[in-house]
């Protein structure tokens, strides 16, 4: 086994990613508060005002990395959802169902702060047009996925149900990215494109990038948080999660 | 300093969707600690008991 393979299957195993985790979670969640930071400096006090919106179009700092996050996670959620189904593996069931609450708060915050860009903007705090519509979507199917976790006593069983709706509901994550070139929105199309020169000076480019780059950080920051702590209830029996709650020593009396 | 709290009369709407942002994450970052928190109290006594359990039956 290369190195590589062999790093994956160890950190699979619950109390090397518990102890890995532990040692990175720190970092990352410090190493996204200061992009953060460094991104909400360059977008409220550096970027100039848009010559159509003026100040208003300074949601975009808050409101698209969150919307592409929202999207990450599902995509993040349904991978996971897929190896714990196939393979069974306990860490990406963990994972998987991890990465559901965050997901649903990037798309919470995704609707909110559309919704308050849409009123000055679009005149209405909401509208019922496909990007709009199918965002929502994405928020109940994490909501789903949640609850269904959250109903069923046996925890494995539980992530497998879960995971089985995760798995149904990615159908929903390209309809939420193209629903602006499929159909006719209110919302504007791609303004950040990966393919071709994007449509945004590089003096409002370079903040919204850092906060992008910030929130994949702090969803990886979260995430882990959340898994270790599923992890140690889940293997409450096991001799590691005694020493990691008792101090080592207690393990073996 | 008033200039860029009124963002060109916009305030209120930016400043809300930064402070719903803000406030979001916070919990994001709180909820896990708490559960942690729990969870290791609950699994500490439990294995309390067992031990005591054990050194009575011994």
């Amino acid at each position: 086994m290369n190195t590589l393979t062999l790093w994956f299957h160890q950190f699979g195993s619950p109390p090397i990613f518990h102890r890995v985790t532990a040692r990175l979670s720190p970092w990352l969640y410090a190493s996204a508060t200061l992009i953060g930071f460094i991104g909400l400096y360059g977008g409220l006090v550096l970027a100039p005002a848009d010559y159509q919106q003026s100040d208003a179009y300074r949601i975009i700092f808050v409101h698209v990395p969150c919307a592409w996050m929202s999207l990450f996670a599902y995509f993040f959620m349904a991978i996971n959802a897929f190896i714990a189904l196939v393979w069974r593996i306990k860490i990406s069931e963990i994972l998987a169902m991890a990465s559901a609450p965050i997901g649903a708060v990037f798309t919470a915050i995704t609707l909110a702060t559309g919704s308050i860009w849409g009123k000055p903007m679009w005149g209405t705090w909401w509208t019922w047009d496909a990007r709009l519509t199918s965002e929502l979507v994405l928020l109940f199917l994490y909501v789903g996925v949640i609850g269904l976790y959250n109903a069923i006593e046996d925890r494995r069983q539980a992530a497998r149900a879960a995971a089985f709706l995760a798995l149904v509901g990615i159908v929903n994550v390209p309809i939420v990215h193209f629903s602006v070139t499929w159909w006719n929105t209110l919302h504007q199309g791609s303004t950040v494109r990966l393919l071709g020169p994007s449509r945004i000076d590089s003096s409002m480019l370079w903040p919204l990038l850092l906060l992008a780059l910030a929130t994949h950080v702090w969803f990886f920051a979260s995430v882990f948080a959340r898994a270790r702590v599923s992890l140690l209830e889940l293997e409450s029996g096991k001799d590691w999660a005694r020493s990691a709650v008792l101090g080592p020593g207690a393990a073996h009396d | 300093m008033t200039d860029f709290l009124a963002m060109g009369g916009y305030g209120a709407y930016v400043w809300s969707s930064y402070a719903i942002f803000v406030v979001a994450l916070l919990i994001d970052f709180l909820a896990p600690r708490l559960r942690r928190q729990r969870v290791i109290t609950d699994l500490g006594g439990r294995l309390k008991r067992q031990r005591k359990r054990q050194e009575k039956s011994a």
